[in-house]
Order: structure tokens, then C-alpha cells, then sequence
């Protein structure tokens, strides 16, 4: 029995958690503005489940967080502010593109340098090689080939 | 010999990013707002809805400023610590009570014990978000011109206590020479 009240309960809390985590859409008198406070969200991560953006998280602060960037967007802030803001409290982590700055160059340059290096020890390999194999034939051989070549000529005509 | 020393030395490279990866909390987030002056607020406190709580208060001396909720289950597990703290005058802390109702925040308090000289209320969680917040608890070691000069982010523990927070305390209550 008390198990059994256990489990209401428990139901019952995650059907109210859930119409919780269930937020009004923002309105937008301006299509513009909308399509600006959609691109924003997609572009920036929330901290609490960090795999998700702000528009996909349900996460309270995510909550939170949306309802500050349509404050800001509504009240005609340009996107470079928005994201001034974000970036001032929360750090470049909300970021879902990082900015190219020296902390970040090995990140953003890191895959290319890797790239070049990979190319060069390719390329240097295959010269080694190249150079190492013998493709000079003995005196023997070469006869062989000669007489190999002459006599296909003499049978179909052919060079 | 080199075409040996080569691959090994990669590999041993390897296995120390990795391990030094493994090492690092992905939860924790650096905040840009260390060694920046906290962010100006005035909230109501929690035992007292009259009275105002701001960021001034929090200038003048060393402080920590403890981020809470009665919602929050690992404040609960700090709280212990807190309060021993604040027994032992050691240190003053300030609390922001973050998105909360007051009703549950002085339950809370009076229940648990209160280590506070105030707390703010928080209700809406904007002085939070001014603050960087993403994971109650969270604690700001502040200096005595207010500036932040070291975030803790989860509960406190004994161990971050004595090996971080009370010696930065230490250090920042050292009179300027």
C-alpha cells in the first residue's frame, strides 16, 4: 500500500514537472525578429544539459535564458549584444561556434596543421620508397626483354 | 631505432591527453567573472522582505556568497559545513537564495540552521544569471573591494574547504603591504 503511494506520487510529480518544463512559445510581431530569436537559441548551448542548445533544453535556467534573449531581441539589441551578455555571465562554453582567438587556434587550426603533416609523411614516404626499389634490370634480363620484344614484333607485325 | 622511438612516442603522448581528459569535469565551466567586481543587485532578504540586500553590502570585507535553494538537495549536503563555518566566525557568508519561494527558504533556514548574515531573495533568478549560475549549489569567494576571485560550483565539501576556500579567505584577509 505504501508502495503503491509511492509510486502516484512519483507519477504525479513527473506529470507536473513535465507541464512545467512545457513553456509558452514567445510571440513575435516581427516574422524578422522570430527568425533572429530562433538562429540566437540554436547557436547557443545551455550549461545544465550541455549537449543541447538553448532552444532544445528544458532545463530551468535554458527556461530562463530564452525568456532573456526575447527580452533582448523584442527590445531591438543587435545579435552581437545578445551574445555579449551570454558570453559575459556564462564564458565562451555558451558558444556553440567558438570564437578564433589564440586560446582557440589550435582548435580551429589544430585539424589543417594535423592535415599538412599527415601529407608530408605521406609524400616522404613514397619518395623513400621510390628511391629504395631497384627497377634496374640485370644484363641477363635485359637480353630476356629484347628478344622477348622482337620476337612479338616479327609474329604480329605490331610494334 | 627512430622508426620504433617515433610511434612509442606518439602513443605515450596520446595516453597522457587522454588521461589528463579523463581528469577534467565537463560540468565545470570556468567563469569569465573571476577577477571581475560582482555584478550590481539589490534584492529584498529573505528573513527580512523589508530590508534590501546589494551588492555594496558585499564590499568592505572577505565573504563568501553561497548560492541556494530549499529545492536544492546538495545544498542540503553543504549545509552542515556552512553552518559550522559560521559557528566558528571564520568567515562571513552571505546567501543568494535562488528561485525560491520565501515561505520554503525560511523553513528551510530555521530547520536546518542559518549560517547567513543575509540572504537575498532571488525569486525570478536574474541576479543568478548576472552571477553565472548554472548549478545550485554555487559559492563566490569575494575580496574586500568585491571583486570575485574564485567560483565553486556543487556542494562545498571539507576538503575543497580547507584546501581552496579558507586559504584564498586567509590569503585575501592579509592586510596590503
Amino acid at each position: 500500500m505504501k508502495r503503491l503511494a509511492l509510486i502516484t506520487s512519483l507519477i504525479a510529480s513527473l506529470i507536473v514537472s513535465a507541464s512545467w518544463a512545457a513553456d509558452v512559445p514567445m510571440q513575435f510581431n516581427d516574422p524578422a525578429q522570430a527568425a533572429r530569436y530562433e538562429a540566437l537559441l540554436a547557436e547557443l548551448r545551455c550549461l545544465v544539459c550541455q549537449n543541447q542548445s538553448l532552444a532544445d533544453s528544458n532545463a530551468d535556467l535554458a527556461q530562463d535564458l530564452r525568456q532573456e534573449v526575447y527580452r533582448m531581441v523584442q527590445s531591438g539589441e543587435n545579435d552581437e549584444k545578445i551574445i555579449g551578455f551570454l558570453v559575459a555571465r556564462y564564458g565562451d562554453f555558451v558558444l556553440y561556434r567558438p570564437r578564433v582567438k589564440p586560446v582557440t587556434y589550435l582548435l580551429w587550426f589544430g585539424p589543417a596543421v594535423l592535415l599538412l603533416i599527415g601529407a608530408f609523411v605521406v609524400v616522404r614516404f613514397i619518395r623513400r620508397r621510390g628511391a629504395q626499389a631497384d627497377t634496374s634490370f640485370t644484363e641477363q634480363e635485359q637480353q630476356r626483354i629484347t628478344a622477348l620484344l622482337e620476337t612479338s614484333e616479327t609474329k604480329d607485325g605490331r610494334p | 631505432m627512430l622508426r620504433y622511438l617515433i610511434p612509442l612516442g606518439v602513443f605515450i603522448t596520446l595516453v597522457i591527453l587522454l588521461a589528463v581528459g579523463l581528469g577534467l569535469d565537463p560540468k565545470l565551466v570556468p567563469s569569465p567573472l573571476i577577477d571581475k567586481p560582482i555584478p550590481n543587485f539589490a534584492l529584498p532578504e529573505v528573513k527580512a522582505p523589508d530590508k534590501t540586500l546589494s551588492s555594496s553590502d558585499l564590499r568592505g570585507k572577505v565573504s563568501l556568497f553561497n548560492v541556494w535553494a530549499s529545492w536544492c538537495v546538495s545544498c542540503r549536503e553543504e549545509h552542515p559545513l556552512l553552518v559550522a563555518l559560521s559557528r566558528s566566525n571564520s568567515v562571513t557568508i552571505y546567501g543568494l537564495n535562488y528561485k525560491d519561494r520565501r515561505e520554503d527558504a525560511i523553513r528551510w533556514l530555521d530547520s536546518l540552521g542559518d549560517p547567513y548574515l543575509a540572504s537575498a531573495h532571488d525569486l525570478k533568478g536574474k541576479v543568478g544569471i548576472d552571477f553565472g549560475v548554472y548549478g545550485v549549489p554555487e559559492t563566490f569567494v569575494i575580496d574586500r573591494n568585491g571583486i570575485i576571485r574564485y567560483k565553486h560550483i556543487g556542494p562545498i565539501d571539507q576538503k575543497a574547504l580547507e584546501q581552496k576556500i579558507m586559504p584564498l579567505v586567509r590569503e585575501l584577509e592579509q592586510p596590503k603591504t
